[in-house]
């Protein structure tokens, strides 16, 4: 086909009435990059109210404005002229797992996603390329007012909820990625838990890219009321593809006053894949926010989870796991912004190196002039396997207040001889023993995910250490 | 036929230097022998050597299990076959709770002996074997879900080491001064946890500076170990006549015990 992305997705409007095919056979795939003409049919195709359309075409302004960042990892090698912004397998939304077409299900199949929804899910969103495809609340959530939707029927049926919070966490011109993701946006999920209600069960999305060259772009938007509590787990996996792709999402949460929040994330994309990721949440008074977020998988990962904390008590945490295997960089991290009095975080990092591969712990605490008896505790930990890897910590500390209680406590340490030695004399093989060393380091936050993502993160420790995986 | 047998056994560490100079060793089912020796006679080397570990290397002599030479194995393929060794120092591996590791150690003798499949303990059968040789050994409960030899005590750790023997069953289970630190009520359970081991399939080889654990223990046959070789054998009388005389008789002219 001679025609570009942007011409196919002003082409088809409104109008695309094709079923899905097979996975490399999309409804366009030729044309790549990214101008203003698609941007704007992105937001035609999506029939968006125009404050979103002129949102997207500011965004892209700015990221077109902003240069590469020049700390954190390589990201020369992405080629934003190659890659897909927009693409949508399927017409419409299913809203069960009946109605899902067959090549769809069969993917998720592999990933465990109907037994994962028997055992305990309340709801599924579930994205396969750029739009969440299939969709489904359970009675009880929909009975208590919560709002469990994709990001682009949040904003179709909840307009003014969107409108008040989107873009204002993150704003559009935060960095190059935030601003790119909010040019072309597609997907993610929307939530929203009414003041009081605690859903007792974690809601969970599943992500996978699975075209070559594809970008996700998925923008999570999740509001929690006042005194309610939510868990929204996401964890993603993908194959492997010879090119590059680009994931770079945006996640903005809101924690109200006397609210919790937890936010856990598995990340293991394919070794190809660019993970740039902005994730903020701001807690309010007497608000809890934590993020449990483990990273194991692509090429290179920057993503630094964020608590602002906002109003008197407000509390916040972030454990990290950073897992840079061969040709991996993984700099990961979390960020505690204190502007409140008597609010307290803690950063806890766990990072592992092997096979030549590279983990930083990237991390900022901040303390505003005022928020007296503010208190944090940063601990990051770093394993390194062998010889060739590489761990770094780069924690940056601005305090201005002086009724502070900071703490921050670093360690490297590497798999000892003697250690493996004494698994061994017990009759584990090297890859068992090691993947035991490892699974204890992380034990701390291994320990906080729910029990079948848990059991998935030691598996995949022990595939790690076995070679079986990039 | 003996279980373990050392035949000239040499042992050097990297460097070249030569531990153990010659040993000729015997252990057979239903056996209990005592290695004592001086600091710095090469006992815990040898203990090593036996075991696997990459920095001892058998550079003369044979080393057999139940007829097999094992100098080419790894530890795991050693435990596997049915050696254990208790440390003298257990490495602390933080993160793994006792239960989990046990679990893990037993699953992959079971499999090795199950010519590589899984055969997974049933998890209602290790509760009862692990609480009831918990009991035995006086290790409290809650040790069970502690991080394997995390901020363990020195006595803890011992204990612990006994109870891994006692649930990997080995075969000939080598005690390296497993006495060393211990009070007295722990080193009568250590040494109840050693005659209970060792039965008609099973021997043992406790390698101790001190005569004091052989009077739980009652060794069948006692070995002197100086520099690297043994210099002298016997019954139990021996270790009395060390625990009376000291090692003085049998060191090189010169040299302090």
């Amino acid at each position: 086909m001679a025609l570009t992305e942007t011409e196919v997705v002003a082409g088809i409007g409104n109008e695309y009435k094709y079923g899905f095919h097979d996975p490399e056979d999309y409804f366009f795939k030729s044309g790549r990059g990214l101008s203003p003409e698609l941007v704007a049919a992105i937001s035609e195709h999506k029939n968006e109210p125009d404050w979103m359309r002129k949102f997207r075409l500011k965004s892209l302004e700015y990221f077109q404005a902003r240069p590469l960042p020049a700390w954190g990892g390589d990201l020369t090698g992405i080629d934003f002229d190659n890659i897909f912004y927009y693409i949508r397998p399927t017409e419409k939304q299913a809203n069960s797992w009946e109605d899902l077409p067959p090549d769809i299900k069969n993917t998720w199949d592999k990933l465990g996603i109907p037994e994962a929804e028997k055992k305990y899910l309340a709801g599924v969103g579930a994205q396969y390329e750029s739009e969440v495809v299939y969709h489904k609340l359970k009675e009880d959530l929909e009975s208590q007012g919560v709002l469990f939707l994709d990001m682009d029927s949040g904003l179709r049926e909840h307009e003014e909820l969107v409108k008040e919070y989107f873009g204002k966490i993150i704003p559009q011109n935060d960095n190059k990625f935030a601003a790119l993701n909010s040019a072309v946006w597609s997907g993610g999920s929307f939530i929203y838990v009414p003041p009081g209600v605690k859903v007792e069960m974690p809601l969970q999305a599943y992500f996978r890219i699975n075209a070559e060259n594809m970008g996700q772009f998925e923008r999570t938007l999740i509001i929690v009321d006042e005194g309610a509590y939510v868990h929204y787990v996401e964890g993603c996996t993908a194959p492997v593809y010879s090119s590059d792709s680009l994931h770079s999402a945006v996640v903005e949460i809101i924690v109200k006053p006397g609210a919790r929040c937890r936010y856990t994330t598995i990340q293991n994309w394919s070794n190809n894949v660019y993970n740039l990721v902005t994730k903020r949440a701001v807690a309010y008074e007497n608000a809890t926010m934590e993020w449990v977020d483990a990273n194991l998988g692509s090429k290179l990962t920057m993503k630094y989870p964020a608590i602002w904390l906002m109003g008197e008590g407000a509390h916040g945490e972030v454990l990290s796991i950073a897992f840079g295997g061969k040709d991996q960089h993984l700099d990961a991290g979390g960020k505690a912004v204190h502007y409140a009095p008597h609010t307290s975080s803690i950063i806890t990092s766990k990072s592992i190196s092997k096979n030549g591969g590279r983990a930083s712990y990237r991390g900022l605490l901040e303390v505003a002039k005022g928020a007296v008896g503010a208190k944090s505790k940063v601990v990051c930990d770093a394993l390194i396997l062998d010889e060739d890897s590489r761990s770094d910590t780069y924690p940056y500390i601005r305090i201005d207040e002086s009724d502070v209680d900071i703490g921050h406590e670093a360690t490297v340490s590497k798999i000892g001889e003697e250690q493996l030695f004494y698994l061994m004399s017990r009759g584990l093989s090297e890859a068992e023993a090691s993947a035991m060393v490892v699974s204890g380091f992380v034990e701390p936050i291994t320990k906080e995910l729910p029990l079948e993502y848990a059991v998935e993160m030691n598996r995949l420790i022990q595939l790690q250490m076995e070679g079986s995986v990039g | 036929m003996a279980l373990l047998e050392l035949r000239d056994l040499r042992v050097s560490l990297e460097d070249g230097t030569e531990i153990v100079k010659g040993v000729d060793l015997a252990v057979s089912p239903g056996e209990i022998h005592a290695l004592m020796g001086p600091n710095g006679s090469g006992k815990s080397s040898l203990a090593y050597a036996l075991m696997g570990h990459p920095a001892y290397e058998i550079t003369g002599g044979e080393a057999l299990f139940d007829g097999q030479d094992i100098s080419d194995m790894g530890a795991d393929e050693r435990a596997q076959a049915g050696l254990f060794l208790a440390f003298q120092y257990p490495h602390a591996i933080p993160g793994v709770t006792v239960t989990s590791f046990l679990r893990s150690a037993i699953n992959a003798i079971r499999k090795a002996r199950n010519a590589g499949e899984d055969d997974p303990i049933p998890i209602p059968e290790f509760r009862k074997e692990m609480l009831g040789a918990m009991e035995d050994l006086k290790i409290p409960r809650e040790l069970a879900q502690r991080y394997l030899n995390d901020g363990f005590s020195g006595g803890e750790k011992k204990r612990v080491e006994i109870l891994q023997m006692a649930m990997l069953k080995p075969r000939v289970a080598v005690l390296d001064e497993t006495d060393s630190g211990l009070d007295i009520d722990a080193l009568r359970i250590v040494a109840q946890g050693v005659r209970e081991l060792v039965g008609p399939e099973t021997g043992a080889l406790v390698i101790t500076h001190y005569q004091r654990i052989l009077n739980h223990v009652k060794p069948d046959f006692v070995h002197v170990f100086v520099d690297g070789r043994i210099v002298e054998e016997g019954g139990p009388e021996l270790a009395h006549k060390l625990e009376a005389e000291g090692y003085e008789a049998f060191l090189p002219e010169g040299a302090e015990a």
